[in-house]
């Protein structure tokens, strides 16, 4: 891994990276620079590279070959899989949110000015009355915000999620994405990884569709289209609109249709 | 009250006592880490592997602390190798190495048996042999470890809870690992002598669930499960002597007792945090690379 120019306007930059676990390759000659303020969707089926791509610009993952290239003293929040999680775990919320000052202060509790902060970005994302309880008694949204939270107490050039509406309701991934949207507003780059296309992805200013290479970027109506999706999924898929949105749909043909049809045709 | 009071005017119950609460406190503290990374299976399997180092201490005549720590350390460090290496399955090679040391220490004992300190002392623990010099050493060792405990405290807990996000953060999650296993050597080794190696797995699992029953807070159980062991070890230890039972079991069974009170006041709110602690088939360490132990796969 190098270093941009401070000058640089990417974040960071990957360059051709490719990487393979025990052999398998699982990413393949990415490019893809994530600049400031950039608010970015990568989409693709399970085990297209989603989330390893989303490792190697945290930085947990080294690329087998290509570069990597990092603007330097840039800070970068994670927020992992809500399944990820070891909920059992004893950790209240205000300790879990905590966890992000681990480098310097040595004392187990936290200082004063650690309790502000910690105070202010609970706050911030509306859960400060929260602090004392266990992490396992919240809603989904909430359990959301304490890792956002977490990963704010650092405070992030960019923020990295790894599926933040996977499993959720509704109203939670509407919350998400509100909640998003405003730390995207205050200055924020956000690339996060999905598999809802409809719910999530399309509702993004930039998306990038891997299947283990990247297949595709641009904006929703750029990317989601017919033959982007099927090259990146490899299924049809048929695209609608709905208020300037892209809306995907599945071209599924029931089995007993397709025999009907092959009747037919015969 | 006299007849409670009377072990103590005997040197070698004082000194068992005060090692016995000490190795409890000790236990209960490592113990909150072993349980939660899902490593009872490695304290398991390091008690016995510690055995051999034990064994061949004492019939070499080499000081049992000295010879059975180096020996401890040794097999820490490789188990924390091969685990985070994942060449085999980490269970299985915990398995082979710890039980082929156990092996060994059985079988230096069945061929020089005789010297040294006794096979069931080492085996299920006897205060009999507890010098003043081992009551210092278990003091000492205590004090290191909480320590490490103390000034290690946020980069343990962030390892241990989420080491992918705790290796981004700049945590070095293989060495607090490797720390980790030092210092669960040492425990072992302290409490060895008063509970014998084929129960001090127990004395690490017994406080830290118990103080999970107790508490949702990470903190309030490293404390409450440190005090846990100290109690049991205290209390195991005076009734070791009026009931005239080994004490390792009898440490044991306090514990075990006092799960029992505490799963009977708190029922299933209790049990209900404590669901999926400890619950990997195989012991796992922070990972290379970030793969979690909870994660679905590397994609």
């Amino acid at each position: 891994m190098t270093a941009l120019s401070p000058t640089a306007s990417a974040l960071i930059r990957l360059d051709g990276v490719s990487c393979a676990y025990g052999g398998t390759r699982v990413l393949t000659g990415v490019d893809l620079a994530v600049t400031p303020r950039q608010f970015t969707g990568i989409v693709g089926p399970s085990g297209s590279g989603k989330t390893t791509l989303l490792r190697v610009l945290l930085g947990t993952v080294r690329p087998v070959s290509g570069s990597v290239q990092r603007r330097p003293g840039l800070r970068v929040g994670y927020v992992p899989q809500v399944e990820a999680v070891d909920w059992s775990f004893p950790v209240t919320v205000g300790e879990c949110v905590l966890m992000a000052r681990t480098r310097g202060r040595r004392l187990p509790w936290r200082s004063r000015v650690e309790q502000a902060e910690v105070g202010e970005v609970l706050a911030r994302l509306g859960i400060e009355s929260l602090a004392g309880r266990h992490i396992r008694d919240l809603s989904g949204g909430q359990q959301q915000r304490v890792f956002i939270a977490r990963a704010l107490l650092g405070r992030p050039q960019l923020l990295l999620m790894d599926e933040p509406t996977s499993g959720v309701d509704v109203r939670t991934r509407h919350e998400v994405l509100h909640l998003l949207d405003d730390l995207h507003r205050d200055g924020l780059a956000i690339v996060l990884t999905t598999h809802d296309l409809n719910g999530m992805a399309a509702h993004l200013p930039h998306l990038v569709c891997l299947n283990t290479e990247v297949l595709g970027q641009g904006t929703p109506q750029e990317v989601l289209t017919a033959d982007v999706l099927e090259r990146t999924y490899g299924a049809r898929m048929e695209i609608l609109e709905h208020a300037g949105m892209p809306i995907v749909l599945d071209q599924y043909v029931p089995a007993d249709n397709v025999l009907r049809y092959r009747r037919k045709g015969a | 009250m006299q007849e409670l009071l009377r072990p103590f005017d005997f040197e070698f119950f004082r000194n068992g006592l005060v090692v016995a609460t000490f190795a409890g406190a000790l236990c209960g503290m490592v113990g909150v880490y072993v349980v939660l990374k899902g490593m009872s299976y490695i304290g398991h399997g390091l008690s016995h592997a510690i055995f051999g180092g034990f064994a061949a201490s004492a019939l070499l005549g080499v000081n049992v602390v000295l010879g059975a720590g180096v020996w401890g350390a040794a097999s820490a460090l490789m188990i924390s190798g091969i685990t985070r290496r994942r060449v085999i399955g980490s269970d299985a090679a915990i398995g082979v190495i710890t039980t082929a040391s156990f092996a060994l220490g059985l079988a230096l004992f069945a061929v020089f048996g005789g010297r040294g300190r006794s096979f069931d002392a080492a085996l299920f623990g006897s205060i009999l042999g507890v010098s003043g010099a081992d009551v210092w050493a278990v003091i000492a060792v205590t004090a290191a470890v909480a320590l490490v405990v103390f000034f290690g405290y946020r980069q343990l807990l962030f390892t241990t809870f989420d080491p992918e996000v705790a290796e981004a953060s700049g945590v070095h999650t293989a060495r607090v690992d490797a720390l980790l296993m030092l210092v669960l050597a040492a425990a072992i080794l302290a409490t060895m002598q008063v509970l014998g190696v084929t129960l001090v797995a127990a004395v690490l699992v017994i406080p830290p669930t118990i103080a999970r029953m107790l508490t949702s807070s990470f903190s309030r159980m490293l404390l409450l499960s440190t005090g846990i062991g100290a109690l049991t070890g205290f209390v195991g230890m005076n009734l070791s002597y009026h009931l005239d039972v080994q004490s390792g079991p009898t440490i044991v069974l306090v514990g075990a007792a006092l799960f029992a009170v505490v799963f009977a006041v708190t029922g299933t709110r209790g049990l209900r945090r404590t669901a999926g602690l400890d619950d990997h088939a195989a012991p796992v360490l922070a990972p290379p690379h970030g793969r979690r132990r909870h994660a679905g796969g590397p994609y």
